[in-house]
């Protein structure tokens, strides 16, 4: 191995470690925050990438009914809420939430696709379409059950990934797609040629984090949200609502989800159901953090990223299982820690 | 004199366990009413139904309106707030944000005077200005209970339920404790103050309620009740002190 290949291995685990980061940084967010094992983060991936490759095809994405759809389920729920309640006041905020802003985004894609947008216009399009979809998974499927124990949490994030994928396919259909890069460049830095859409990610990557560091830090809402991770009982009695924290958290990892979606699709063909395994990646580096602190979270997701880089040069028919198989020692060491913590809570 | 809060009959289950069995209470505008009686009489699941932590059936008024219906969200809007046994405080922030999100409801609502309030909250415990950038979960018992009271009142509340407020703390800090409580009834705030330290409850409260295995045996005056001889043997005699 000469070192013009270890640079560039290095650069390709970095540009793919600084995606898996982002991903694990939003599980991590809606773990701590509402317990949910956040399965379908990866379908926002694909969504994301897909809808993009289709706009800039000249096709309408089938994206927007699934907007249309899921808003307007989230809305049915929330009316009969309201109704229950007996808080008709809320029945105009619901609709222009769930019905007018989806009907808006749909509106606003059947509009432009003909037109052939600028490409920065197409992105903006694409995460109002696909970002909403995270509160809306949250209200349809998680908030009914947010009492509930981790691991029933965990089996409805499985069947709502299944429901995603399905739609996926029957949306987007079979075949890859990739969309065009945000610029042609390469740069040589040294003696390695870097294509500048690597460095778009980890620029990206870069600002992302340090904007959701900026709101936790200074934001009362981004604290609000840590508040709820530290102690969910506190947080109730302060009155933070803990639909709205998990709504936001959603908000964040479908956000989140969606531009790593847009960064990876020039790069690599995405497929409806390529999203898991990249979030799944990007959850396997949030365990190498032990689940519970975000730089520990990123450092895990971007070795993550550099051993499977490295792996698919020394072996890689087994570039996947190296990765995969890095959980189980972690696994074990947390556990007999894990069993440590709760001792001491119980004194 | 209307009534902050008025509760009739109140029975909280868990499963089939009736901890609390029609309980009545008042709490007059402005006034303290303490609520003593021994461990597991009730008195926290009392305070946890209130603030609509658990389901409780029979009625709760509170300023005028049934709580029923009410989250635990709308409750501390309205101005109820609960400082629990456990402090619940956030550990991992600061001493600062921790008042700061007492406060949450108000910034939602986009209250501009939030800063003022941290500042007479720093006032009244001056421990807490000190320790300020420091984690919460650093703090010690003392300092926690200060905390949590500091942060019930960034709420602004109309009436505080106090749970404990003296559990677990140095006399030094009783005492002190037992100051702020009765200083905080001078800005007329209502207070339902659940002890086991009878005496120094009744010490700065005007009522009086006494629960024993989940429900209430005697009221009255606080003064009456600590010249009752069945209170004076119970609670007053020999083992607490303030």
């Amino acid at each position: 191995m000469t070192p013009e290949i270890v640079a560039w291995l290095a650069q390709d685990g970095i540009t793919n470690g600084a995606i898996y980061a982002l991903l694990a940084l939003a599980l991590l967010l809606v773990f701590t925050v509402t317990r949910v094992i956040f399965v379908p983060q990866g379908e926002f991936i694909a969504y994301a990438a897909l809808s993009l490759a289709l706009m800039e095809s000249g096709r309408v994405p089938g994206t927007i009914y699934i907007l249309l759809a899921g808003g307007a389920l989230a809305a049915a729920m929330e009316v009969a809420s309201a109704v229950r309640q007996h808080a008709l006041a809320r029945l105009p905020r619901i609709l222009a939430l769930y019905v007018v802003l989806p009907a808006a985004v749909a509106g606003a894609v059947w509009w432009a696709v003909p037109r052939n947008l600028a490409q920065w216009a197409q992105v903006l399009l694409v995460l109002a379409m696909v970002v909403p979809l995270g509160p809306i998974m949250y209200r349809v499927a998680y908030q009914p059950l947010a009492s509930a124990s981790v691991l029933v949490l965990f089996i409805v994030s499985m069947a709502v990934h299944y429901v995603m994928m399905g739609l996926s396919l029957v949306f987007f259909g079979g075949e890859g797609l990739r969309s065009r890069p945000f610029s042609d460049g390469q740069f040589q830095l040294g003696v390695l040629n870097v294509s500048a859409q690597s460095l778009w990610v980890v620029a990206a990557s870069l600002v992302l984090i340090a904007a959701l560091w900026f709101l936790f830090e200074r934001s009362i809402y981004g604290k609000a949200l840590r508040a709820t991770a530290v102690n969910r009982v506190g947080a109730r009695l302060v009155g933070i609502p803990a639909n709205l924290m998990g709504q936001l958290s959603f908000l964040l990892a479908a956000f989140i989800g969606a531009v790593s979606g847009i960064l990876i699709s020039p790069i690599t063909t995405l497929y409806y159901d390529t999203g898991f395994i990249i979030g799944l990646k990007g959850f396997v580096g949030a365990i190498l953090g032990g689940m519970v602190s975000y730089p520990l979270a990123a450092l895990g997701a971007l070795t993550v990223g550099l051993l499977e880089s490295f792996a698919s040069f020394w072996a890689s028919a087994y570039k996947e299982s190296i990765v995969f198989t890095l959980i189980i020692p972690v696994l074990v060491w947390l556990s007999l820690r894990s069993r440590h913590v709760e001792e001491e809570e119980q004194e | 004199m209307s009534a902050t809060l008025e509760v009739r009959e109140l029975s909280v289950c868990y499963g089939k366990v009736e901890a609390l069995h029609r309980a009545s209470l008042r709490v007059p505008e402005g006034s303290i009413v303490t609520v003593i009686g021994p461990n597991g009489a009730g008195k926290t699941t009392m305070l946890g139904a209130l603030m609509g932590l658990l389901p409780y059936t029979g009625h709760a008024e509170y300023a005028g309106a049934d709580l029923a219906d009410a989250s635990v969200e709308a409750r501390v809007a309205r101005g109820l707030c609960l400082v629990p046994e456990r402090r619940e405080l956030f550990g991992e922030l600061t001493v600062e944000d921790n008042l700061l999100l007492g406060a949450f409801q108000r910034h939602t609502r986009g209250d501009r005077t939030v800063g003022a309030d941290t500042e007479a909250v720093y006032q009244r415990f001056p421990r807490l200005q000190e320790r300020r950038r420091q984690l919460a979960g650093t703090l010690s018992g003392g300092e926690r209970q200060m905390l949590a009271l500091g942060r019930a009142l960034m709420a602004k509340p109309r009436l505080l339920l106090l749970d404990e407020p003296s559990l677990g703390l140095a006399p030094r800090f009783v005492r002190e404790i037992f100051h702020i409580i009765a200083d905080l009834h001078q800005t007329g705030v209502s207070i339902l103050l659940v002890e086991q330290n009878a005496r120094a409850a009744l010490q700065v409260a005007d009522h009086g309620y006494v629960i024993e295995t989940g429900e209430i045996v005697l009221e009255g005056t606080a003064r009456e009740l600590a010249a009752n001889p069945r209170v004076v043997e119970s609670y007053l005699g020999g083992g607490a002190s303030a």
